[in-house]
């Protein structure tokens, strides 16, 4: 039985270009650059200097507050420690590696001596010390999901809808490594404390569900997988519990809020590797794949790989690339430069050299509402077009823009191609800037309020 | 090995894709959709029921051209708009005016109904059923005088003698059902043998044509299934004359209430976003094409009912804005209950 959630759109999903091709692993790079932000929160303190010899699995990266260590990917010399171009717009302290081809695993990696008899604490604190953040991309730190959602959660999904065209690497990875995804789930459930664990996926990866199940079966593990009918953005953690509980998660909440937390098929796996080996998140599998790739592949690459030695292993790029995205082609970021390195959260590298951009010169909106119709947190996407271009900040707030997750959908169904989610992007800066402003201008107003009755006290006595 | 180095890379925003539909592909979806009851008409009234289209359609695109040329805008003609525009406005004339009355029509739908108010998808009322509607109030005689198919073809130039006839619309106001049977019967009605307007008189062609819109998603089922819906409730309920079912057939097929139905309350423009809004304002333009067909003082209602309701859509928007992502009814009936 396949379950549904509101809205949605069908793209052609493209995979066919990778879906059979095996996971290589990717040459090791001669340099890699390992940004200090590749998590949502704020970016770690790189604790490693220029010239210092670093080993596979290394923490040079220290977090605070919320966020996640970051590690080593290579062994080398430490080339650099300053800020590099990175993908997601302008640049980032990054520490730069120069390869010494030594694979040198790092003494800090170290395997539990029995995974099995680990406490949930230990567990937890084994995917801190691990790095590992949602590798889905939001690259939301796991840790905090878990310890957040433990108690609250009796609900774990784990995530393998990959409704992205293109992407084809949690399929592969349910092909080529079950065990790990389902020897994570089953950590999940024992860290959760639930007897059953639901891995939702699109029912164009058939054998990837039967490999899974086969899996399940062989091991008697507590994880079903539940097959959903192919639709983006069927991936987007929102998306996926209403599609498997059918609840739908509270505005600005969370997924915790209705008892569900939701992981990665590729995050899963990375903490199966934690658990069992003391693996940290130093590698992640990714799709290069676009019409402007030489031969799409799937690989297994370095953290801090840089992309262009990625196309390189792909043979290349084609004459005429106009564009590179990293990520998939509904919510990935355009690069201006291929100098930027692969993150814990670049589920895929494409190229485009064809006419996959079809924007038109001067864009009508003819008010059809197949925007509203796909748009899958009920927003209405035509209306909030007008209120943000006239820079309506009240407006665009009564729309609720803030709950747009910028999935694309509706700038994808448009007929007359206006540029929707580019312009949700301003107009939630709007409302941001604005509740800032509104924000400074009250204190401003109370230290005023302040400083007069002071000056009145004064003047009294 | 590839030069990184000089790539002429753009980053624009996500989504990278887009669908294959495009404002054009959507129109000429619809002029397809148009194009069996235009040769039917071409079949019933002669050559003329070409000529008039085809003129009124060359003169939408030489006014939506001219505009946008003039006041220095981006030019939109291709989107073919414009071309459906024409064709709706010589759907909804009588085969028999001169081709100099539908050119004041177009003018009048593409300059002040549509450019005016910004162009496409700016405008409140329906382009071709305002100049419908402008053409009625300025020549009343010639734009409710139809001819009798059985009896004579339009000629190309001029209007030659007109054999006149009594419409079905006409027999339904008198509440003449007899009369009605007498002169054509249901079936003749609905493949479209009597006279009418242009393009409304096959109801068989118009059916084909809504349902292929409906397939190919260019509109939602909504507004035609509750304008037709309501429509027929209320005539097979009080039917003037004769039994329910026999005046609610008569009801539905005659008039421009097919034509109404998928091809002009369904205007992205001028008709609501949401799907509830489009069976309300479905249910309204039923409505009031049969009040107006049963007390007001023209025989057909569709084209009047269907500016109403246009100038209802923005507070029909208004008030069916789709529930908020995460809240379930029961939280409402919670914060209700506060």
């Amino acid at each position: 039985m396949a379950h549904a959630f509101f809205g949605g759109v069908h793209p052609n999903d493209m995979k066919a270009a990778t879906n059979e091709k095996a996971i290589q692993q990717l040459p090791p790079p001669a340099e890699v650059v390992i940004p200090m932000s590749m998590h949502f929160g704020a970016p770690c303190t790189p604790i490693v200097k220029v010239g210092d010899h670093v080993k596979v699995g290394q923490k040079i990266g220290e977090f605070r507050g919320l966020g996640a260590p970051i590690h080593a990917s290579i062994s080398g010399t430490v080339k650099a420690v300053e800020p590099r171009p990175y993908s997601m717009g302008g640049s980032m302290m990054a520490v730069v590696i120069e390869n010494d081809f030594q694979e040198e695993l790092s003494e800090e990696v170290v395997a539990p001596a029995d995974p099995d008899a680990l406490t949930v604490e230990e567990m937890v604190e084994i995917v801190k010390n691990a790095g590992i953040v949602g590798m889905g991309g939001a690259t939301f730190p796991t840790h905090v999901k878990i310890s957040g959602g433990i108690g609250k959660v009796d609900t774990v999904l784990i995530n393998g809808a990959e409704c992205e065209p293109y992407l084809t690497d949690d399929h592969r990875m349910m092909l080529e490594r079950p065990e790990e995804i389902i020897g994570g789930a089953t950590y999940l459930a024992r860290m959760f404390g639930v007897d059953n664990v639901i891995i939702g996926v699109e029912d164009n990866k058939q054998n990837g569900i039967d490999m899974l199940n086969k899996v399940i079966a062989a091991k008697h593990a507590p994880v079903r997988v539940q097959p959903l009918h192919c639709r983006y953005p069927q991936g987007g953690e929102k998306q996926l519990c209403q599609a498997i509980t059918g609840k739908q998660v509270p505005p600005g909440g969370l997924p915790s809020n209705i008892g569900c937390a939701v992981f990665n098929i590729n995050t899963t796996s990375a903490i199966f590797r934690a658990i069992t080996k003391g693996m940290p998140m130093i590698s992640r599998t990714m799709t290069v794949a676009g019409s402007g790739v030489v031969e799409p592949k799937n690989l297994e690459v370095p953290i801090g790989t840089p992309i262009s030695h990625v196309f390189d292993a792909c043979g290349g790029l084609k004459e005429g690339t106009y564009k590179l995205i990293m990520g998939g082609p509904m919510m990935g970021m355009a690069q201006y430069t291929a100098d930027v390195p692969v993150g814990k959260g670049t589920g895929a590298m494409l190229a485009f050299c064809d006419k996959e951009e079809q924007t038109v010169e001067h864009p009508q909106c003819i008010r059809c509402g197949k925007c509203v119709a796909v748009c899958p947190v009920h927003l209405e996407p035509l209306f909030m077009y007008q209120y943000a271009e006239k820079g309506m900040v009240d407006e665009l707030n009564e729309a609720n823009i803030m709950d747009c997750m910028e999935c694309g959908a509706c700038a994808y169904a448009c007929p007359a191609r206006m540029h929707l989610t580019q312009m949700f992007k301003t107009g939630k800066q709007l409302v941001k800037d604005k509740a800032a402003a509104d924000k400074a201008a009250a204190e401003a107003r109370k230290a005023a309020e302040e400083a007069k009755a002071a000056e009145k006290e004064a003047v009294t006595k | 090995m590839t030069d990184y180095k000089n790539l002429k890379l753009i980053a624009t925003s996500n989504p990278h894709i887009r669908g294959s539909e495009t404002t054009r592909s959507i129109m000429l979806d619809v002029i397809v959709a148009m194009v069996p009851a235009l040769v039917w008409a071409i079949f019933m009234f002669g050559m003329k029921a070409l000529t008039l289209t085809a003129v009124s359609v060359i003169a939408c695109m030489f006014f939506e051209w001219l505009y946008r040329k003039v006041m220095k805008k981006p030019q939109s003609v291709g989107d073919l708009s414009a071309v459906v525009t024409g064709m709706l406005l010589a759907f909804v004339s009588p085969v028999n005016i001169p081709y100099w009355m539908i050119i004041i029509g177009d003018f009048f739908a593409i300059v002040v109904v549509k450019q005016l108010f910004g162009g496409i998808g700016k405008n409140f009322v329906n382009p071709a059923l305002a100049g419908r509607a402008f053409l009625v109030g300025s020549y009343a005689g010639a734009m409710t005088t139809w001819l009798d198919p059985a009896k004579c073809k339009a000629p190309l130039i001029g209007s030659a003698e007109i054999v006149a006839s009594a419409t079905p619309m006409a027999y339904l106001k008198n509440g003449d059902l007899a009369g009605l049977k007498e002169a054509y019967s249901i079936g003749e009605v609905f493949l479209g043998q009597h006279g009418g307007s242009l393009g409304e008189v096959s109801a068989l062609l118009l059916i084909i044509g809504g349902v292929y819109l409906i397939w190919r998603k260019v509109i939602n089922w909504q507004t035609p299934v509750a304008y037709i819906g309501t429509v027929a409730v209320l005539s097979f309920l009080f039917p003037k004359a004769g039994t329910g079912l026999e005046w609610m057939l008569y009801s539905v097929f005659s008039g421009g209430l097919l034509l109404g139905a998928f091809f002009m309350a369904t205007d992205y423009a001028t008709s609501p976003v949401t799907k509830k809004g489009q069976l309300i304002f479905g249910i309204g333009c039923g409505l009031f094409t049969v009040f107006i067909r049963y007390f007001g003082s023209y025989n057909e209602g569709v084209c009047y009912s269907i500016m109403v309701m246009n100038c209802c859509t923005a507070l029909i928007d208004k008030y069916t804005k789709p529930t908020r992502f995460g809240i379930v009814k029961s939280d409402k009936k919670e914060a209700a209950a506060k």
